[in-house]
């Protein structure tokens, strides 16, 4: 079972009070694009195995959607952090690296 | 269709470790908008100072519990909801918001008990951690299969509001929970 501690209202919000969003971060292709990166945008995601940021809805709660670094190995969450930013703070990328020295943002 | 002269739970009533009552028609209205700049109004309008994160403020004939970054609901008399919306509307005239009466959109229950079955009852069928619930904090959470608010006006009594909708489910999720035999103990 996920905890997640909600950026935006403060509450440990266990995983069955939320609705998950997928990967975070992503590069939107749209207008104008070509097949493959419209493709790429839509389908393909690399599904990691270890280090993975995502997107979750505290849905029964505040109702608003925030960002987890956690691993998708081991469940560890690393932190959250709230929706508005397009790559993941420095406080996060330290605490991943605290726990996984090998790890690099790719 | 649903008779909004009525409550959605009609006075249900049900007793066993705590009891558990339909808590009548009940004012709401939800105020969406930056709740920094809409404080004074909120003050003028309702006598309450603006909620911090998850807390209830009273105020005038009412409370207002701080429901997300952008959003507070305000209690009060059913009868004076739609009064409260429009003022709330006049006061924020100019500024980006929305305040609307959604009294007959929702149902309240009432349970009161001794405190340690109340919070079993309760924590039963949510997965918020309700032992570390304080008094004048709303928690809004899962109850089961639906979206709920919980609050404790007193550590003997507990509020619980959800959609109409779902009231029946709500309702008699709770009884069950509270049917005797099924103490736990654990608060």
């Amino acid at each position: 079972m996920l905890t997640f501690r909600c950026p935006c209202c403060g509450i440990d919000a266990c995983e069955t009070e939320l609705a998950p969003g997928g990967e975070a971060h992503l590069k939107r292709f749209g207008p104008g694009s070509s097949d493959d990166e419209f493709e790429g945008y839509l389908f393909l995601r690399p599904n990691v195995r270890g280090v993975h940021f995502e997107r979750w809805r505290h849905a029964m709660g505040c109702g608003k959607w925030f960002l987890a670094a956690r691993c998708t190995a081991t469940l560890e969450v690393f932190g959250t952090y709230p929706a508005q930013v397009s790559a993941p703070p420095p406080d996060i990328l330290a605490a991943i690296r605290a726990k996984r020295p090998d790890w690099s943002l790719t | 269709m649903s008779d909004a002269t009525v409550s959605a739970l009609k006075g249900a009533e049900a007793r066993g470790l705590v009891t558990l009552r339909d808590a009548g028609l009940t004012g709401m209205v939800t105020l969406r908008a930056d709740l920094a700049t809409a404080a004074r109004a909120v003050k003028r309008v309702t006598g309450a100072d603006m909620p911090g994160l998850r807390r209830i403020t009273q105020g005038q004939g009412c409370r207002v519990a701080w429901m997300s970054p952008d959003e507070i609901l305000i209690l009060c008399e059913h009868a004076t909801a739609r009064k409260l919306a429009f003022d709330l509307t006049e006061a924020l005239t100019g500024q980006h918001h929305l305040a609307l009466d959604v009294s007959d959109a929702r149902a309240m229950m009432a349970l009161t008990g001794e405190p340690g079955p109340l919070r079993d009852v309760l924590a039963k069928i949510t997965p918020a951690d309700i032992a570390a619930l304080p008094l004048g904090e709303m928690r809004r959470t899962r109850l089961q299969q639906v979206a709920g608010a919980i609050w404790f006006e007193t550590e003997t009594e507990a509020r619980v509001i959800c959609f109409r909708s779902v009231a029946t489910y709500v309702f008699d999720l709770l009884a069950m929970s509270a049917r005797e035999g099924g103490a736990i103990g654990y608060h």
